[in-house]
């Protein structure tokens, strides 16, 4: 226990921060490239299976068991299954990472497609509308506010779970946890811990703004 | 298919089910410190939450404490427990681990019994009232037995989240079954890595599911609903 009888030091070393900056700055690059990355793929995946139980009803069972399968799999746990295929790989970390998308990412997409009301469907029908055209320019918009919020769930979700992936040699602003936890250096912990926070909240407000530009008859509901 | 045979053998090894290092100890590990810091949030999260939802204050505290509680990552909490621990004298392994859970613990289940019982049909209240119950009353009669689902949903939020955030505190030297992938991981052991790996795995889908059946089969028919609405996103 020799590390109890060292001198404490302060819990934020404000010089440490300013000397490692621009190392700083390549881990929230990083950072943000794991996750964005993890966000394109799962949105792609989660159209392609929500269309999928959208038109065929039966497999929307499975696609929510297995999506709340991978869901459930602490994510330690999930990029640790993958490493004896994948290794200690960028591919390994989205591979978990995508998958953590998928449950929040598919739920919502169908279920703002169900909520839109039966008499908006009719009316469009009325109109003389397709059903492909209905889907794209009724239904899909008016989901979106649903399809947002789920977006932005697994938006800030993923942000901190991608410091988790420092464990499998990847990780982001998790980089800076890992190493001060090794080292006993509480100062890179909470650069990592509150840059990921900052992260997490500037990512949301951005998307936020975005629905509201994508949305704008939604702000009358207030 | 060699792998998978090693993975095998492992669990069909006797030897390493038993011992101070073996899969029951660290099983056992695992889930006695995630209960001790669910139920410990519990009592703290329950009661605050019952009371600000009974008198209808701290809204904004619940939208709040979910936001914050997602947008933190557990890894860095259990990371940060570490050196607050050690500052506190406390030391490693078991404090920083229960601190982390704690601490992960309050959000899901104070959120939940906010909303469970801000919910509560304002109607039925006020003909609790009318009836000549006391706000006490209220509380323990109506309000919590309405809410139960809910708070029990959160309940579920929390365990699961603590099981998973759990198999962390192997870094900061506890045991728990995240201990083979940690280790696993130093010592480039792929066997015991997956070994870990299936564990922690089905232990969180086994808790997710026992908490499932307390909320279908626990609850009271009378207050059942269809689909039990969780408030906070997991």
């Amino acid at each position: 226990m020799t590390l109890l009888a060292q001198a404490p030091q302060p819990f934020v070393r404000w010089d440490w921060i300013g000397g490692h900056l621009d190392d700083i700055w390549d881990r929230t690059v990083e950072h943000l490239v794991l996750t964005g990355l993890a966000l394109a793929v799962g949105v792609v995946i989660s159209i392609l299976a929500s269309l999928l139980a959208l038109r065929y009803r039966p497999a929307y069972g499975p696609i929510t068991w297995v999506t709340g399968v991978l869901y459930t799999i602490p994510s330690l746990a999930l990029f640790a299954l993958f490493v004896p295929i994948t290794g200690l790989s960028v591919l390994t970390a989205e591979i978990g990472l995508v998958g953590y998308t998928l449950l929040i990412l598919i739920r919502n997409m169908v279920a703002g497609i169900d909520g839109v009301p039966e008499s908006v469907r009719e009316s469009a029908l009325g109109m003389g509308y397709t059903r492909r055209r209905m889907f794209w320019q009724i239904e899909v918009p008016l989901a979106l506010p649903v399809i947002f919020a789920g977006f932005r769930i697994a938006a800030v979700t993923t942000v901190g779970l991608v410091t988790v992936t420092a464990l499998i040699g990847q990780g982001g602003l998790g980089f800076f946890i890992l190493r001060g936890l090794n080292t006993f250096f509480p100062t890179q912990i909470i650069v990592g811990l509150v840059l990921s926070v900052v992260l997490a909240t500037v990512l949301d407000f951005g998307l936020v703004m975005v629905q509201r530009a994508l949305t704008p008859w939604a702000l009358r509901r207030g | 298919m060699e792998f998978l045979g090693d993975v095998v053998a492992f669990f069909a090894d006797p030897a390493n089910w038993t011992g101070s290092a073996g899969i029951l100890t660290r099983l056992m590990e695992h889930v006695l410190l995630s209960a001790l810091a669910v139920a410990v949030a519990g009592l703290v999260a329950i009661p605050a939450g019952v009371t600000l939802g009974h008198l209808g204050r701290g809204g904004f505290l619940a939208v709040a404490v979910v936001n914050v509680g997602r947008a933190v990552p557990s890894f860095g909490v259990v990371a940060l427990a570490l050196p607050i621990t050690i500052r506190l004298g406390l030391g490693l392994g078991f404090w920083p681990t229960f601190l982390a859970l704690f601490l992960l613990a309050v959000p899901p289940m104070f959120t939940n019994t906010f909303a469970g019982v801000r919910e509560v049909d304002r109607g039925v209240v006020e003909a609790a009232r009318g009836m000549g119950l006391t706000g006490r009353q209220i509380v323990t009669q109506v309000e919590v037995p309405l809410a139960l689902p809910v708070i029990v949903a959160g309940i579920r939020l929390a365990a699961v989240a603590v099981v998973a955030t759990a198999t962390l505190a192997a870094l900061v030297a506890w045991g728990g079954l995240g201990r083979y992938i940690i280790d696993g991981f130093a010592q480039q052991d792929n066997v015991e890595v997956v070994v870990g790996a299936v564990l922690v795995a089905l232990l969180a889908i086994a808790t997710e599911l026992a908490f499932s059946a307390v909320e279908r089969w626990g609850v009271p028919r009378g207050v059942r609903r269809a689909t039990v609405r969780t408030a906070s996103a997991p």
